[in-house]
C-alpha cells in the first residue's frame, strides 16, 4: 500500500531524506521513530505529494506520488504535526469544508462527521467553535478529519500528543480498529510505548536515512540480544550463584534477585530452577524482563553514532 | 482510470471517495466548482472576523455620506467664483474614491491569504487535500477579491443614489459611472492580485505587509493619472465616455491577467512549506551566478577557455531565450511597418522640401564625419545604445517583460516613419541601406539578442518551465543575460560604435555622391 524505493529529498544542498525506502503492506501499521529533524516530516511531506522527491520513487495506493499527486492525495488522511485548525469554524463547519473537499455527498458527511465525532467523544461539542476547544480536542478532531473521507492509507504524526490518557486510548483503539478494516497506517511519533504496542513494524530514521527497519522482535534480537530473566528468592541471593554460573550469564543482582541473560529460556530456565531448588532456595518469582522499544531505540541510535564517529574519524 | 499506473494496489478503492483521478483534472468546471468550496469557507471566515468586516462597513456605508457632504460644500464654495466645473468634476473622482477606499483597506485580507495562514499552520493540512494548485490559487484569490469588490460596489452605489437626491451637484454621465466601476474593479483585480502574488512568496504577514508598498505606491501614481484625467478630459461629458480611461481599463485587464498567470504559476506546495526564512545570502546567489556564466552545458561544467566558452556557453544561452527572439523579430518588424504606414497618414507628415541636391547632402555628411572624428563620437554611440538596452532591461524585469518591447523598438518605429517621409518627398530611401547596414549588421542582431533576453528576463516569471521554481527560472534568466552582456553585447555595441562613427559616414557619402 506503501512503497518508497530510494527516495530523497535535498534543500539547497542539504540532504532532508536519503535513500529511504518503505515497505508497508495493506492493513499494517509501520511506526517511523527518529529524533527531532531526522527526516519524519520531510518523508511523510512526500509521500502526501505535497514535496516532490529529489530523487526515487514512491506509491501510495497504488498512485505514483509525483505522477498522480491528486489521487495520492484522495486516497490519504494526514494528521500534520499541528492540527491547524480553522479556529472561527464550529466543528460541523469544519468538517463539512472537507467532506466537500472530498467531493463527499451531504448526507455521507454528515453521516460520517457524526459517527467519528461520536467514536472519539466529541459529539458534545459538535456545534462550538473551534477556537474553544481544548488542545486534545483539537488534536481528535484533527483526526477526525483525516479520518473523514476514509482513506485506506492514513499518515499520522504524533496522532496522540496532548490528549489525556483516556483519549489516547481511544485513539488507539481507533487505530486497531481500521487496521482490522486493512487500512494501512505509518505513524510517527516520539512515544515509543505506543509505537510498540501498535506498529507491526518499526522504522528509525536519524539525518534522513533509515538506520533500522523490521518487526519488533526482530529488532530486539539483532540490537538488544537474547532475553533477561529475573528472579527473586526468599533470602540472599549470594551463595546460590555458584550454582547456576555454568548455565546462564548473570548480569545484575541485589540482596535478594539477580538478573541473568539466556540464549534458550525453554530449556534453560527449568535447569536454573531445578538447581536453586536442590540448593534450598525458596524461589518467589522468575519472569522475563520485557524488552522495551526505548531500549531497542536508544541501542539503534547509539550504534549508529558511533558508526559515524568512525566513518567521520576515518575520513579524518 | 484505465491505465495500469492509475489502479491501486488492491481493491480498497471502493471505499474511498476517488474524485480526483489524472483523468478528470483537466475538466474546468470541476476547477470551478473546487476552487468555489475554498472561496466559501473563506469568505465566511473573512465575514467573521469583525477586525476586517468593522473597517470596511464604516468605509461603504459612512465614506460615500462624507463625500457627498464634500461635493455638495466644495460646489457651493465655487459657484461664488464661477468655476462650477471644478466642483462638476470632482464627482466623479470622489465616486472612484469612494470606491477605492474599501479595496484598499481590504489588501490586509490579500496579504494574508496564504502567509497567514501558513502562520496560523492551517495551510498543511488544505495542501494535503486534493485541491489542484490552481483550485487553491483560484478559490483564494476569489475569496480575497470578492469581500471588498461588493463592499466598494455598495460604497459607490451609495454614493451615486446620495448624488441622484442631490439637487446642486453634477450628474456623472452613465457611460462614465460605468467606466469608474470598471476602473475600481480593474484596480482592485490588480491589487489584490498582485497582494495573492505577495502572499504566496512571503514567509510572512510582515513581510508581506511591507511588499504591498510596491502594489499600493504605483496604483496611488495611477489614481493621480486617472484623477488628472478626469479633470482635465476634453470628452468628460461624451456620451461614450472618457476615451484615456478605456485605454486605462483596457492597460489594467492585461495586467491582471499577467499578474494570475504569475500567481498561479508561482504557486508551490512545496515552497510555501519548505521556506520559513527570508535570507539573503549574496555570496552564495553571486558564486551560482558565476557558475552560470562559465558553465557551457545544462550541468553547469565549466569552459575550460575562452573559445570554448564563445564556441559552446554563448550558443547555450542564445538557444535558451527560445521563443524571446522570434518574437522580439517580429516586434521590430511591425514597429517598421507601423512606422512607415503611420508616416503616410496625412496628419503625422513631415511635408520635407522636395527637389534638393544630393550633392550638398553628400557634403554635409563629409563635415558630419569630421565632427565624428574628433574622438568622442564612438563613446556617445555605445553610451546611447548601452542606456537605451540596459533601461528596457530594468524595465522588462518590473514589467514581465513587456518594457523591452515597448523601448527598443521604437527606434524602428522611427526609422520606419522616416523612409516613408523620404518616399514621400520623392527621394529614393536607398540610401538608408548603406546608412543602417553598415554597422547595423553588427548593431541590429546585438540589439535583437539584448531585447530578446530582456524579454526572457521579465516574462519567465510568468511561466517557469517543467519543475523549475519562480526563483529559479529568473536565476537562469538573469545568468543568461549576464552572459550575454559579457560575451556579445558589450562587445558588440562597442564594435557598432566604431563602425558607426567610422565606417557608415564614409560608406553613405561614398553612396550618394555615386
Amino acid at each position: 500500500m506503501i512503497e518508497a524505493v530510494a527516495l530523497s529529498k535535498e534543500f539547497d544542498g542539504f540532504l532532508a531524506v536519503d535513500d529511504v525506502n518503505l515497505s508497508i503492506p495493506s492493513g499494517s501499521v509501520m511506526a517511523l521513530l527518529g529524533p527531532n529533524g531526522a527526516g519524519k516530516t520531510t518523508t511523510v511531506r512526500m509521500l502526501t505529494s505535497i514535496l516532490a522527491p529529489t530523487r526515487g520513487s514512491a506509491r501510495v495506493a497504488g498512485y505514483d506520488v509525483v505522477q498522480h499527486p491528486e489521487a495520492v492525495r484522495s486516497s490519504v488522511g494526514v494528521l500534520t504535526e499541528q492540527h491547524g485548525l480553522y479556529e472561527r469554524m464550529r466543528a460541523v463547519e469544519y468538517l463539512d469544508f472537507f467532506g466537500q473537499v472530498y467531493h463527499m455527498t451531504a448526507a455521507l458527511r454528515r453521516s460520517r462527521a457524526l459517527e467519528l465525532m461520536e467514536r472519539f467523544g466529541l459529539t458534545f461539542a459538535l456545534k462550538k467553535q473551534l477556537g474553544d476547544y481544548s488542545k486534545g480536542m483539537k488534536q481528535k478532531l484533527a483526526l477526525v478529519r483525516a479520518m473523514l473521507h476514509d482513506p485506506p492509507v492514513l499518515l499520522l504524526d504524533e496522532p496522540t500528543s496532548a490528549m489525556d490518557p483516556q483519549s489516547a486510548k481511544l485513539v488507539r483503539d481507533a487505530i486497531v480498529d481500521l487496521q482490522r478494516d486493512k487500512r494501512t497506517f505509518l505513524i510517527t511519533t516520539h512515544n515509543l510505548a505506543e509505537a510498540q504496542q501498535l506498529a507491526d513494524t518499526i522504522a528509525i530514521i536519524r539525518h534522513g536515512r533509515i538506520i533500522a527497519n523490521d518487526r519488533f522482535e526482530n529488532l530486539a534480537q539483532q540490537f538488544v540480544g537474547e532475553p533477561v530473566m529475573e528472579l527473586h528468592v526468599r533470602d540472599a541471593v549470594e551463595p546460590l550463584m555458584a550454582e547456576i554460573s555454568d548455565l546462564v550469564r548473570v548480569e545484575e543482582q541485589g540482596m535478594h534477585w539477580l538478573r541473568y541473560r539466556v540464549a534458550d529460556p525453554d530449556r534453560t530456565n527449568p535447569l536454573v530452577v531445578n538447581r536453586l531448588v536442590a540448593a534450598g532456595a525458596a524461589i518467589i518469582s522468575l519472569k522475563p524482563i520485557s524488552k522495551t522499544l526505548e531500549e531497542i531505540y536508544l541501542q539503534v541510535m547509539s550504534e549508529d553514532q558511533t558508526e559515524q564517529g568512525g566513518i567521520v574519524e576515518h575520513l579524518r | 482510470m484505465n491505465t495500469s499506473a492509475n489502479q491501486p494496489l488492491d481493491t480498497l478503492d471502493v471505499l474511498v471517495p476517488l474524485a480526483y483521478g489524472p483523468d478528470e483534472r483537466s475538466s474546468l468546471r470541476r476547477t470551478l466548482s473546487n476552487a468555489l468550496i475554498v472561496t466559501r469557507r473563506e469568505v465566511r471566515d473573512s465575514v467573521r472576523d469583525w477586525r476586517i468586516m468593522g473597517p470596511i462597513l464604516l468605509l461603504t456605508f459612512l465614506f460615500p455620506f462624507f463625500a457627498q457632504f464634500v461635493a455638495g460644500r466644495f460646489s457651493s464654495y465655487l459657484e461664488g467664483f464661477g468655476a462650477e466645473i471644478l466642483g462638476d468634476r470632482t464627482v466623479p473622482f470622489l465616486l472612484m474614491v469612494v470606491g477605492f477606499f474599501p479595496i484598499s483597506i481590504s489588501l490586509v485580507i490579500a496579504l494574508e491569504t496564504f502567509v497567514g495562514e501558513k502562520e496560523r499552520r492551517s495551510l498543511e493540512p488544505l495542501l494535503s487535500t486534493p485541491l489542484t494548485n490552481t483550485e487553491l490559487y483560484i478559490g483564494k484569490t476569489l475569496s480575497a477579491i470578492l469581500p471588498p469588490l461588493l463592499a466598494s460596489y455598495a460604497g459607490m452605489s451609495v454614493y451615486l443614489l446620495f448624488l441622484m437626491g442631490a439637487e446642486t451637484v453634477w450628474k456623472p454621465p452613465a457611460l462614465l459611472i460605468v467606466q469608474i466601476f470598471l476602473l475600481t474593479t480593474v484596480q482592485g483585480l490588480v491589487m489584490i492580485t498582485g497582494a495573492v502574488v505577495v502572499s504566496s512568496q512571503t514567509t510572512s504577514t510582515r513581510a508581506a505587509n511591507l511588499l504591498a508598498s510596491f502594489i499600493i505606491i504605483p496604483v496611488t501614481v495611477l489614481i493621480w493619472i486617472e484623477s488628472a484625467i478626469m479633470f482635465l478630459a476634453p470628452d468628460a461629458e461624451s456620451a461614450g465616455g472618457i476615451g484615456a480611461l478605456w485605454a486605462l481599463i483596457a492597460g489594467m485587464m492585461i495586467v491582471v491577467l499577467l499578474l494570475l498567470r504569475v500567481g498561479n504559476s508561482t504557486f508551490n506546495r512545496e515552497e510555501l512549506l519548505g521556506k520559513s526564512l527570508d535570507s539573503i545570502n549574496l555570496r552564495a546567489f553571486f558564486r551560482r551566478l558565476w557558475t552560470g556564466v562559465r558553465a557551457v552545458d545544462e550541468s553547469g561544467t565549466p569552459a575550460r577557455n575562452l573559445l570554448e566558452w564563445y564556441r559552446r556557453s554563448i550558443p547555450l544561452s542564445i538557444r535558451r531565450l527560445g521563443a524571446a527572439l522570434p518574437i522580439t523579430v517580429a516586434v521590430f518588424l511591425l514597429a517598421l511597418i507601423g512606422g512607415f504606414i503611420f508616416g503616410m497618414v496625412g496628419p503625422w507628415q513631415l511635408n520635407l522640401p522636395q527637389g534638393l541636391s544630393l550633392d550638398a547632402a553628400a557634403t554635409s555628411i563629409d563635415s558630419y564625419t569630421g565632427i565624428l572624428f574628433q574622438g568622442n563620437a564612438i563613446v556617445g554611440i555605445f553610451m546611447q545604445n548601452w542606456r537605451v538596452l540596459s533601461l528596457a532591461s530594468a524595465l522588462a524585469v518590473f514589467t514581465f517583460g513587456a518594457g523591452a518591447l515597448i523601448l527598443t523598438p521604437a527606434t524602428y518605429l522611427i526609422l520606419g516613419f522616416l523612409i516613408s517621409q523620404i518616399v514621400l518627398a520623392g527621394y529614393s530611401p536607398a540610401f538608408i541601406v548603406p546608412a543602417v547596414l553598415t554597422h547595423g549588421i553588427i548593431e541590429i542582431p546585438v540589439i535583437v539578442i539584448a531585447t530578446a533576453a530582456a524579454l526572457k528576463l521579465g516574462a519567465v516569471i510568468t511561466r517557469p518551465s517543467g519543475n523549475v521554481t519562480v526563483g529559479g527560472a529568473w536565476s537562469a534568466a538573469l545568468t543568461d543575460v549576464v552572459k550575454l552582456w559579457l560575451g556579445v553585447l558589450l562587445p558588440g555595441l562597442l564594435l557598432a560604435a566604431m563602425l558607426e562613427a567610422l565606417v557608415t559616414p564614409i560608406v553613405v557619402a561614398a553612396f550618394i555622391s555615386a
